[in-house]
């Protein structure tokens, strides 16, 4: 285990953990935010408690998003400093605007709502919620943006004497369709996961007979922004894979282990290859998919892996330019797999509550407390495969990532801390759940609790 | 001015912004069971940074994210070179973040005291390793020049623990103690509010000799620019007047007059620095804010973000401060002594 391998798996282990809470926050600021505006125009009890209720487990997990998160930006000049110096003049600056746009509107009115329940008028309370939830979808855009350099870089310029890319144009990086179709990509991803979750938990509520008047309107929104959230995502991730294949065509040919290159190539469904990465050795597949799906054509040539190897051995040098292949195969499939047994599932319960009807099986409650494991899954491994097919580039074409890691941080020292992430990340994900468990299981406070509150001399909300 | 210089003063101004923000938020956590006698008070301190500590940690994200758009090479060899110390800062500042939040679910008592000693210990680490880290980047480091022509740090993690830096740490982790009880003692009501008054007078003492001590090892040591020598004037005179307003019990000017001496403490250090970012210990090529920068068009587009979000950011932030202006007193507490996941509904 070098420096470099373990920078990687710290890198992969911080930022996975980071974005299982992340796309539950995004999702959930607008759904508590709706749940809220609908009692701020209806004046009804139920809508409230269910604002109060999704909102606490919200906070739950925001907490856990927002602190790992400072690892993140951390993470770049600590383990990562010489890409730090190659990207920085370009990568530095959507970050530096994720904090001032991004962070501060999001930290700022999250504590407004939290604590101003009883301090600002109601509609004012609303705005706080609204704006904080417009922060995290600002703050997944530049962080978008800066990442759909790595996969495609523009807007720069070489300097050889220097070293390093040069920024030429700071809205090509932030408005060039790679990062523009990762935003409406992964955004309604988030979305997706949060109705998941909210859906599931109402739905174990309605099967356990608690709070049902709470649940039910919760349940429907959830489906319902589980199937419009994955229309998008699905309109979208097929325009990702088009402009990929272009761009890093190596990583579109890793994702359906494509080896050699082939016009009507087929979509694989199934495919087992040698180890060395180099042929299939069984493969189902349906004929001519591929080509249509990657080029809009079922006669045009697909570029396999052996064949891109070839040439970016000629472009670039000597050198292995093939990701992990299963790696990237398997991610691809069970990100959109997840993705879909999610979106049927909440098509299923849709219709099964269709009029008022509850359903009552034995079936129905543990599926629905399992429901959003389901997107979380698949948003890792979306990011799996899209880091990981990548490889072994950090920036496509530009600088490997074997050249991007810090010099002057050791092996022992990169060892320590991945040790001592993972085992706090891990033990918080453990708190987390529990807490989690222990608020449904509390439930929504009864009717009239919020007046209760707000009447009382006591604050509506302390630490 | 340069544009590299401006972006130099706007780290400086970053980080005056995180230090006298979160400053408190590390000294209220510090001091919170030596203020506190009881649960209601231990939660009315903790309130008291409630709306705010998200927010303020921010300021630390952005003068990151703004070295790392406006100074990469800074950025690189600071972070790169001072990695275990960001560590130890990072880790701590994960825990206190979830500490804070998930404190008062339970009523528990091991539960809570288990998080209120996490929050003690986590903002007790970055407040004494800031001044170290600080130190450390005025006085120099060892730097040496590789093959690419990269300035890497080139000390291990026990030079960054010397005699000066400690001071620097001590100084510093003083400072953010008292810095919070002029805070609590603002914002709160009670008992509370009598106890940090008393306790920013004693620390606040303390805080003025290590100061004195620190700005004048710098002084000798370091640097004595006319803008260390009355920079460091500035912070004395500010500081013995936050003294003397916290001794007439008036807290808002303690507040304010502490809130400028921290930030006289980093135009005095960054003032010293200039133009420098990173000085060569070895006596070798260093980081200025010259090589270290970004281009001037990459400065410029920031240039242009700063200048039209920082005001705006401010505003809302400090209409936060208004909102919560009220003094938080331990009966508005309610049921202190239970969690909010205590009762199944």
């Amino acid at each position: 285990m070098n420096a470099l391998t373990l920078a990687r798996w710290q890198f992969a282990i911080t930022t996975i953990y980071h974005f299982i809470f992340v796309p539950i926050t995004i999702g959930s600021g607008f759904l508590v935010a709706g749940l809220q505006t609908a009692w701020f125009r209806t004046h009804k009890d139920k809508y409230l408690r269910a604002t109060k209720f999704f909102g606490k487990l919200f906070l739950i997990n925001f907490a856990i998003g927002v602190v790992t998160g400072i690892v993140q930006e951390f993470q770049f000049g600590m383990n990562w400093s010489s890409y730090s110096r190659f990207v920085g003049d370009i990568f530095g600056a959507p970050l530096a605007m994720e904090g001032l746009l991004a962070f501060f509107l999001e930290s700022t009115f999250l504590g407004l709502w939290i604590f101003g329940w009883d301090r600002l008028s109601k509609k004012m309370h609303l705005a706080t919620i609204w704006l904080a939830a417009t922060g995290t979808l600002l703050s997944a855009y530049f962080i978008l943006a800066a990442n759909a350099f790595m996969q495609h870089p523009v807007g720069y310029v070489l300097n050889k004497t220097r070293g390093r890319a040069e920024l030429t144009s700071i809205v090509r990086v932030l408005t060039q369709n790679t990062a523009v179709s990762a935003f409406f990509h992964t955004v309604p991803s988030a979305f997706l996961t949060a109705g998941a979750l909210f859906a599931g938990i109402a739905g174990w509520m309605i099967w356990k007979g608690r709070d049902v008047e709470v649940a039910r309107p919760v349940l429907k929104i959830g489906l319902i922004t589980v199937l419009v959230s994955f229309i998008i995502v699905g309109v979208s991730g097929d325009y990702t894979a088009r402009i990929m294949t272009k761009q890093q065509p190596m990583k579109m040919a890793a994702a359906e282990a494509l080896y050699n290159s082939k016009a009507n190539a087929p979509f694989s469904l199934f495919t087992v290859g040698t180890l060395d990465g180099s042929r299939p050795v069984f493969q189902i597949g349906i004929p001519s998919m591929l080509s249509f799906m990657s080029k809009g054509n079922t006669s045009a040539v697909v570029e396999g892996v052996n064949d891109l190897q070839k040439q970016y051995v000629a472009k670039y040098g000597p050198g292995n330019y093939k990701p992990d292949i299963p790696l990237a195969y398997w991610s691809f499939r069970l990100m959109i797999g997840f993705g879909a047994l999610a979106t049927l599932i909440a098509l299923l319960v849709l219709w099964l509550t269709r009029r008022g009807r509850l359903p009552k099986g034995r079936w129905f409650g543990p599926t629905m407390i399992a429901l959003p494991f389901l997107p979380i899954l698949a948003n890792s491994f979306g990011w799996i495969f899209t880091e990981s097919a990548r490889q072994p580039w950090v920036v496509f074409g530009l600088i490997k990532t074997a050249d991007g890691v810090s010099p002057t941080v050791n092996a022992g020292s990169v060892a320590f801390t991945v040790v001592v992430f993972t085992a706090l990340y891990g033990i918080l994900a453990v708190v987390e759940f529990g807490l989690f468990r222990r608020a449904i299981k509390v439930g929504p406070e009864p009717e009239g609790a919020h007046e209760k509150a707000e009447a009382a001399s006591t604050l509506v909300m302390s630490y | 001015m340069s544009l590299n210089s401006f972006w130099f003063v706007i780290i400086a101004v970053l980080w005056i912004g995180y230090f006298i923000l979160e400053g408190f938020d590390f000294g209220v956590g510090i001091l919170l069971r030596v203020v506190s006698k009881n649960q209601a008070e231990r939660r009315a301190v903790l309130t008291t940074l409630g709306p705010v500590w998200d927010g303020n940690e921010v300021w630390l994200l952005v003068a990151g994210g703004a070295t790392f758009a406006a100074f990469p090479e800074w950025y690189a060899t600071l972070f790169g070179g001072f990695y275990l110390p960001l560590f130890l800062i990072l880790v701590s500042l994960i825990v206190r973040g979830v500490a804070f939040e998930y404190r008062s679910k339970y009523g528990k008592p091991e539960w809570r005291n288990r998080w209120d000693w996490a929050i003690t210990v986590a903002s007790f680490i970055p407040a004494l390793l800031w001044g170290v880290a600080f130190a450390n980047i005025v006085r120099g480091v060892p730097l040496h020049t590789d093959t690419h022509g990269s300035i890497q740090y080139a000390g291990g993690f026990f030079n960054l623990l010397n005699p000066y830096a400690l001071v620097g740490g001590l100084t510093t982790l003083s400072l953010f103690i008292t810095h919070g009880a002029f805070f609590l003692a603002l914002k709160t009501d009670g008992e509370i509010r009598t106890r940090s008054n008393a306790l920013a007078s004693k620390i606040g003492l303390i805080t003025a000799v290590l100061a004195v001590i620190f700005l004048g090892w710098t002084m000798i040591d370091v640097t004595h620019k006319t803008i260390v020598v009355v920079g460091s004037v500035f912070v004395v005179v500010t500081w013995l007047a936050a003294l003397a307003f916290n001794f007439k019990a008036r807290e808002g000017y303690a507040f304010l007059f502490s809130a400028l001496a921290t930030a006289f403490v980093v135009i005095t250090l960054f003032g010293g620095l200039y133009p420098h970012v990173m000085p060569n210990l070895n006596g070798g090529a260093g980081l200025d804010i010259f090589n270290a920068s970004s281009t001037h068009y990459t400065l410029k587009v920031m240039t242009v973000v700063a200048v039209v979000m920082t005001p705006l950011v401010l505003l809302y932030q400090g209409w936060t401060y208004w909102v919560f202006r009220k003094r938080i007193h331990p009966n508005q507490i309610h049921n202190p002594e239970s969690g909010v996941l205590d009762q199944i509904h």
